[in-house]
């Protein structure tokens, strides 16, 4: 399993999975921050859009993501104010420049993007904006490993294909239970088509050998240790909490939350919207299929939507919206 | 992308012809020449300059 959402597209993009041979099946996992971010997350932002005085600045690919019977791209439409930012640090901006409203950041990401967003918590801590907010979704890969392998459905992982900045931020140690509880092989990779192939090859070797173990092919990247100086960051800003992914369920320690020194820049706590409850949901395909694709379940051609009701440019579900997501590169590179 | 110049806890890098300034603050000890690998508009580690510059030539004769 390719476990990042950018070796997926990577893959299909080099036209990798041709040349690799037909028994190897490659999984994609769920390393796509847009695709895992729970329904409930998207319809709470949709909410969230709808406040008067509320701005909300959010990563591009959460524009287009379905919730219940909303998209953010829609109420942008309606009039909502919805900004789209390429870093953290362009909220604060945003806050700074508008005093008399309330900024809301939708902090999507993983342990790569987390520490970004921290720096941003603390800069708006430090030049005391008091009008920004962040909303998390953020959320941790090896808890979500080891969720897919005690989950007991789905198919049997033989090697993972660890991420390559997410595992520049924690390091190798992380990844270690794997190989040493499941017996299974991991290679941190780059994502160039050499690292992803002596990644792959990494990961053959090592079960054909039966020797498990991390493998760091993206040496000229990833320290053993990680990014201390990022770990100390994040750690400084967030605590560690239960996380609802989309397609997996709700995982233990396996999301990031504010601290309670800092909870004034939390968006639950300082303007808490209901979430939404079944009987107010409605209005989306539930053919839709992401939450299998998510879970490696299916592939995404096996998704009765693919292709046909569902595409980049009408989209259904978040797999298909993200450029990280495994229905999105499916679509693109056949 | 390579550090093209330096202010404070921001960086002006550049890779052919992209030109963008980042945060920093995560990575120590940068100076002018470096290599960083940068995400949503963070350095987020610095890259071995051998290695970097190798890969940079392989993405080349991909190219």
């Amino acid at each position: 399993m390719e476990v990042c959402g950018t070796h997926t597209q990577n893959f299909r993009r080099f036209g990798l999975h041709k040349v690799l041979p037909p028994q190897l099946k490659l999984l994609a996992g769920p390393g796509c921050p847009v695709c895992v971010s729970a329904p409930d997350f998207i319809d709470r932002a949709i909410l969230y859009a709808r406040l008067p005085g509320v701005i909300i600045a959010t990563y591009g690919d959460m524009l287009r993501v379905p919730g219940s019977s909303s998209t953010l791209e829609r109420e942008r439409a309606r009039g909502a104010s919805v900004h789209l930012v390429y870093s953290a640090l362009e909220a604060l901006v945003l806050a700074q420049k508008n005093p008399r409203h309330k900024v809301i950041f939708l902090a999507v990401g993983f342990e790569t993007t987390a520490p970004t967003i921290a720096l941003t918590v603390r800069a708006a801590f430090r030049t005391r904006v008091r009008n920004l907010f962040f909303f998390s979704s953020l959320k941790l890969i090896p808890p979500a490993m080891r969720h897919l392998l005690t989950r007991g459905r789905g198919p049997e992982i033989q090697g993972f294909l660890c991420p390559g900045h997410v595992s520049s931020i924690i390091g190798i140690k992380p990844y270690d239970f794997i190989a040493k509880s499941y017996t299974i092989g991991c290679c941190i990779a780059g994502f160039e088509p050499h690292d992803m192939l002596q990644g792959v090859l990494s990961l053959i070797r090592q079960h054909n050998d039966r020797t498990p173990g991390v493998v760091n092919q993206y040496r000229r990247l990833v320290k053993p240790c990680g990014n201390r100086r990022a770990q100390r960051i994040i750690a400084d800003v967030f605590e560690v909490c239960r996380a609802d992914w989309r397609g997996l369920g709700v995982i233990e320690a396996s999301g990031l939350t504010l601290k309670k020194r800092l909870r004034g820049f939390d968006a639950e706590q300082a303007i808490p919207v209901p979430a939404m409850t079944p009987a107010r949901k409605g209005g989306r395909d539930v053919s839709c299929r992401c939450q299998e694709v998510l879970a490696a379940q299916i592939s995404p051609v096996e998704c009765p939507l693919f292709r046909k009701k569902c595409s980049p440019s009408r989209p259904l579900g978040p797999c298909m919206v993200s450029s990280e997501g495994a229905c999105n590169a499916y679509y693109r590179y056949r | 992308m390579k550090i093209v110049q330096m202010s404070g806890e921001f960086a002006t890098v550049e890779s052919g012809r992209l030109r963008r300034t980042v945060n920093i603050q995560m990575v120590a000890g940068l100076r002018a020449g470096d290599y960083v690998m940068v995400h949503a508009g963070f350095a987020i580690e610095k890259v071995d300059p051998r290695k970097a510059r190798q890969t940079l030539q392989i993405i080349d004769e991909i190219r």
